[in-house]
């Protein structure tokens, strides 16, 4: 299956035929017995440095991107794809699954995968925006039990992406009503969360099994709003999100990282001594803590006006500046190993000393 | 058998039709597969039935078997230091029979009825039993004796008790005769999650849960067989804070129910507890532990019982004379559980789509905890902690706002205070206890007996931060006078210094109520020893420079729980410094007007 093309109910569709040889599973999978499971602890390095130094990305977790329509969310994720150093391990694939998706995306990451030669380990499930909103149901059920056998049959290390949970929502939504169901909030039917949990809930690691499953899913925030409840649903059940900001990335930071709204829940026990490095912790803690007073201090200065401020407020000020250009802000093709991300930041802590 | 035959299947909800006497709340087997049900709704001949696993693959038609009875579990030695399924199927034995991956209709007992326990019998034959009359002893981890109870409610003389030795969980141990009739009692016995057990007389609660967290001990305390509440957003540090009251809280056993919750945390409480010491007892934190897990791809009819199971576990061994206490996480999926199946039931909803009987579910819930005295005499409680996740954070919602009208506690934690990694993110301008003044006398006669002042001073003190902190944002911290500067500066090291607590760090992870209190002291110290200099005209910025303030903020790294007099050490330093600044002002040509003070 690598290397190839399925639809949303994963029918080839590259033309190259039917996959021979196959098994077939039940694409609602079954639920990992929850004392079966590994806790994940292995870091991985995406060379990005607000993700690496904050919100950690680890082997076996769940970590969404949320972000807005018009942001460029996959440039991010493919950066990630493209930089995360689970791509060094032999047994190494990739499963793409597309709901929804316009014909554009769906090329831009073909081709990202094609540059990088990476083509051959990616199974991808498309489904995009002109196919039948029912198959959007079945796609990443199809895409995650592709992974599952992947990842615990043949015991590899596999990133899932799946683009656009929204429209995965929508269509669950739209079914739903049809149905005649009671509606939940906004119209989305009562057991989204249950739904939505059991995607979410299929990466993890399994103890004495080498392969891991790691997503990456990726939702617009209709409007923006954080407590809609698709991304509300999402925060619940996931370890963590990274959230994509519109003002930063109008000001032209990239990737543009709301670091503060963002969190890895997984980070505390990857990083350290025996993963990232000692220091990690207390200098990310630092990166937060003061990130969070330049906030206050920016509110205060709207009212103030900048010339008024303290001396140490105004340190803030720059030191706000210093973070967005300097630490979040990295070219896409810039790989920061870990070292760089910690030693940079130390750098802009000075300021503040 | 009472028998009835499947007419709809509509998610976890099914409905069976025919001839079978079921009653309500029964407990019964679908399918072919022989999936747990429970009987919610009678109508004639129609049976609504909810299912406790995934219900793909059902056809109309099959049979539903009753059994007769409500559901119920199985209580016995086995208990402690395992993991359950939301109705208290050992997950681990299920892992072995089916592998890392749950399948359907694994129904396996509660109790290991084939391992044998080291029975010790602690009455004889002849005298007198009633209900839950302790019959004997087990000991069931290396923390937890398990003690075997008569668990019929009739009064009658032990006609047989078995010698000291090893049985089996089924064995008859114990033979009680009322009249002439003679009930067999073995280590087992069951018991249905809906009815809470009964006790004599319920107490009042007079005794912290200590948890060795300084914003709970001393802020915001929690009491033995009392109820509280652990409300916010994603983010917020709801589980890392429940993990921590469960690692450190000084119940002798602690429940802790994963409610629709991640899998990869429960995971981690499986790989940490056995690793942890329990500070009270010297061994595992695990062999006091009892986990309900029902991650959030699991069935949602589970989800809902997990609860009652939790509780009937936590009773069971409240009977016994433990405090023990439970953690719920999250209370909001399990309402969310309610209200999944009432919409499948096409009941009418009420606020936000939840069932009108939320609200009278969730009293249920907190009305099972409590102090008690059991009809054995012993004294027990169970304490009950609930975190509830509420929808973007906004806690007008109806979970939130129902679940504070039934607990005496609230810790409310803010996404604010969690964005700036002040963890605990407890805000304490929103949460309270209303056990403050019940547990003063406790505190008063075994911490210090100025220790409710101390706490009302800090109280104090945050609050005029609050309004400094309002004032300050619209005319800037300048223009303040000295002493509101110095409460701005000595609550900033009451935030980051006392508040904050470090779950990462070895010290300060749990710390003593002793030494919370020490630390309570040292910076009211401080705060009234800075205040008398700056009475008498000293600027706060000569105080500021001593770097007593930020001395203080690292102790809480330095100070080990056996060397509390490094306290009265750093005490003693303030003194000094603070002396030394004033001297230096008093040898000032002009400083004369210092002469006068003492």
């Amino acid at each position: 299956m690598l290397g190839r093309v399925f639809n949303g109910i994963g029918e080839p569709i590259d033309g190259l035929g039917d996959v021979e040889n196959y098994i077939s599973r039940d694409i609602n999978g079954v639920q990992m017995n929850p004392v079966s499971r590994k806790y994940p602890r292995n870091f991985i390095e995406t060379g990005i440095s607000a993700i690496d130094g904050l919100m950690t990305l680890i082997r076996g977790q769940k970590l969404p991107i949320f972000s807005g329509s018009g942001i460029n969310h996959n440039a991010l994720a493919e950066q990630i794809i493209r930089q995360s150093n689970i791509k060094d391990a032999d047994e190494f694939a990739i499963v793409f699954g597309l709901m929804g998706a316009e014909y554009e995306t769906a090329e831009f990451f073909k081709r990202s995968f094609e540059e990088n030669g990476v083509l051959s380990k990616v199974v991808t499930f498309q489904n995009l925006s002109n196919d039948p909103s029912i198959e959007r149901i079945l796609t990443p059920k199809v895409a995650l039990t592709c992974a599952e056998y992947l990842a615990f049959d043949l015991e590899m290390q596999v990133l899932v992406i799946l683009t656009d949970m929204t429209s995965y929502a929508e269509a669950l939504r739209e079914v739903s009503t049809l149905k005649g169901e009671i509606p939940s909030r906004k119209g989305y039917p009562g057991y989204l969360y249950s739904d939505l949990a059991s995607i979410y809930e299929r990466a993890g690691m399994l103890k004495d099994k080498k392969g891991s499953i790691t997503q990456i899913p990726i939702l617009t925030m209709p409007n923006d709003d954080i407590s809609h409840p698709i991304p509300d649903l999402t925060g619940y059940i996931t370890e963590g999100q990274i959230v994509l900001n519109r003002e930063l990335y109008q000001k032209g930071v990239n990737p543009p990282i709301n670091i503060l709204d963002s969190l890895s829940r997984l980070m505390k026990d990857g990083i350290g001594r025996e993963y990232t490095r000692e220091d990690h912790r207390e200098i990310s803690d630092k990166l937060f803590a003061s990130y969070s007073k330049v906030q206050d201090v920016r509110a205060l200065a709207k009212v103030l006006g900048e010339n008024d401020l303290s001396d140490d407020d105004k340190k803030y000020l720059e030191f706000g500046e210093m973070f967005e250009n300097e630490f979040l802000n990295q070219d896409s093709n810039e790989h920061r190993d870990i070292n760089q991300t910690l030693d940079i930041a130390l750098e802009i802590l000075k300021l503040l000393d | 058998m009472q028998n009835k035959n499947i007419i709809s299947v509509n998610g976890p909800v099914i409905e069976a039709e025919g001839e079978g006497d079921f009653s309500m709340h029964d407990m019964v087997y679908v399918g072919k597969d022989q999936i747990i049900g429970e009987v919610i709704k009678l109508n004639k001949d129609v049976a609504t039935i909810q299912v406790y696993e995934d219900t793909t693959g059902l056809k109309i038609g099959e049979e539903v078997i009753g059994t007769e009875a409500p559901l119920s579990i199985m209580l016995g030695p086995g208990i402690v230091g395992n993991v359950f399924d939301g109705i208290a199927r050992p997950l681990k034995e299920i892992e072995k029979k089916v592998g890392y991956f749950l399948e359907k209709g694994c129904n396996i007992d509660t109790i290991n009825i084939e391992k044998s326990w080291h029975f010790r019998p602690v009455v004889s034959v002849g005298d007198t039993a009633s209900l839950n009359t302790v019959l004997g002893e087990v000991k069931e981890t290396k923390v937890v004796i398990n003690k075997i109870m008569n668990p019929f409610d009739i009064k009658g003389n032990v006609s047989f008790i078995a010698e000291e030795g090893e049985y089996k969980a089924k064995d008859i141990i114990a033979k009680i005769k009322v009249d002439d009739k003679e009930y067999e009692i073995s280590m087992v016995q069951k018991w249905p999650v809906r009815t809470g057990r009964p006790y004599k007389e319920r107490l009042m609660t007079s005794e912290p849960l200590i948890t060795g967290q300084r914003v709970i001990d001393i802020m915001f305390p929690m009491a033995k067989g009392g109820t509280a509440m652990i409300p916010g957003g994603f983010g917020t540090g709801k589980t890392m804070l429940q993990h921590q009251i469960a690692k450190w809280s000084d119940a002798d056993i602690i429940v802790y129910i994963g409610c629709g919750e991640r899998g990869n945390e429960m995971t981690e409480v499986l790989e940490d507890f056995p690793k942890l010491i329990d500070p009270k007892t010297g061994n595992a934190l695990m062999e006091r532990t009892i986990l309900i897990a029902n991650t959030s791809n699991m069935p949602v009819a589970a989800r809902e019982t997990s609860i009652y199971t939790g509780i009937t576990i936590a009773e069971y061994y409240r009977d016994m004379g433990y405090n023990v206490a439970i953690m719920a996480d999250s209370t909001s999926r399990w309402a969310e559980a309610l209200r999944e199946i009432s919409g499948r039931l096409e009941e009418m909803p009420a606020e936000e789509g939840y069932p009108s009987y939320l609200p009278s579910r969730l009293s249920g819930v907190y009305g099972r905890a409590g102090m008690v005295r059991g009809y054995n005499g012993k004294i027990g409680s169970v304490s009950m902690i609930g975190a509830v996740s509420p929808q973007g954070s906004d806690f007008s919602e109806p979970v939130t706002q129902n679940t504070k009208r039934f607990v005496h506690v609230f810790w409310g934690l803010d996404k604010e205070l969690a964005y700036s990694r002040h963890y605990p993110a407890v805000n304490w301008k929103i949460s309270y206890s209303e056990y403050i003044d019940k547990l003063r006398k406790w505190y008063e006669e075994n911490v210090d007996e100025n220790f409710s002042n101390n706490r009302i001073e800090i109280v104090k003190l945050l609050q005029e931060e609050n309004e400094l902190q309002e004032i300050a944002k619209v005319v800037g911290q300048d223009v303040l006078s000295d002493s509101k500067k110095l409460i701005l500066e000595t609550c900033s090291a009451i935030r980051s210094g006392f508040l904050q607590q470090s779950a990462m760090n070895e010290i300060d992870t749990y710390v003593p109520i002793k030494k919370q209190f020490r630390m309570m002291k040292s910076i009211l110290n401080l705060y009234k020893e800075s205040l008398k200099l700056i009475e008498i005209g000293i600027p706060i910025s000569r105080i500021k420079e001593l770097g007593l303030f930020d001395e203080y903020v690292s102790l809480k790294f330095k100070i080990e729980d056996e060397n509390l007099y490094k306290f009265d050490n750093y005490d003693n330093r303030v003194k000094k410094m603070l002396e030394g600044l004033l001297n230096e002002y008093r040898n000032h040509p002009l400083g004369t007007a210092f002469n006068n003070y003492k």
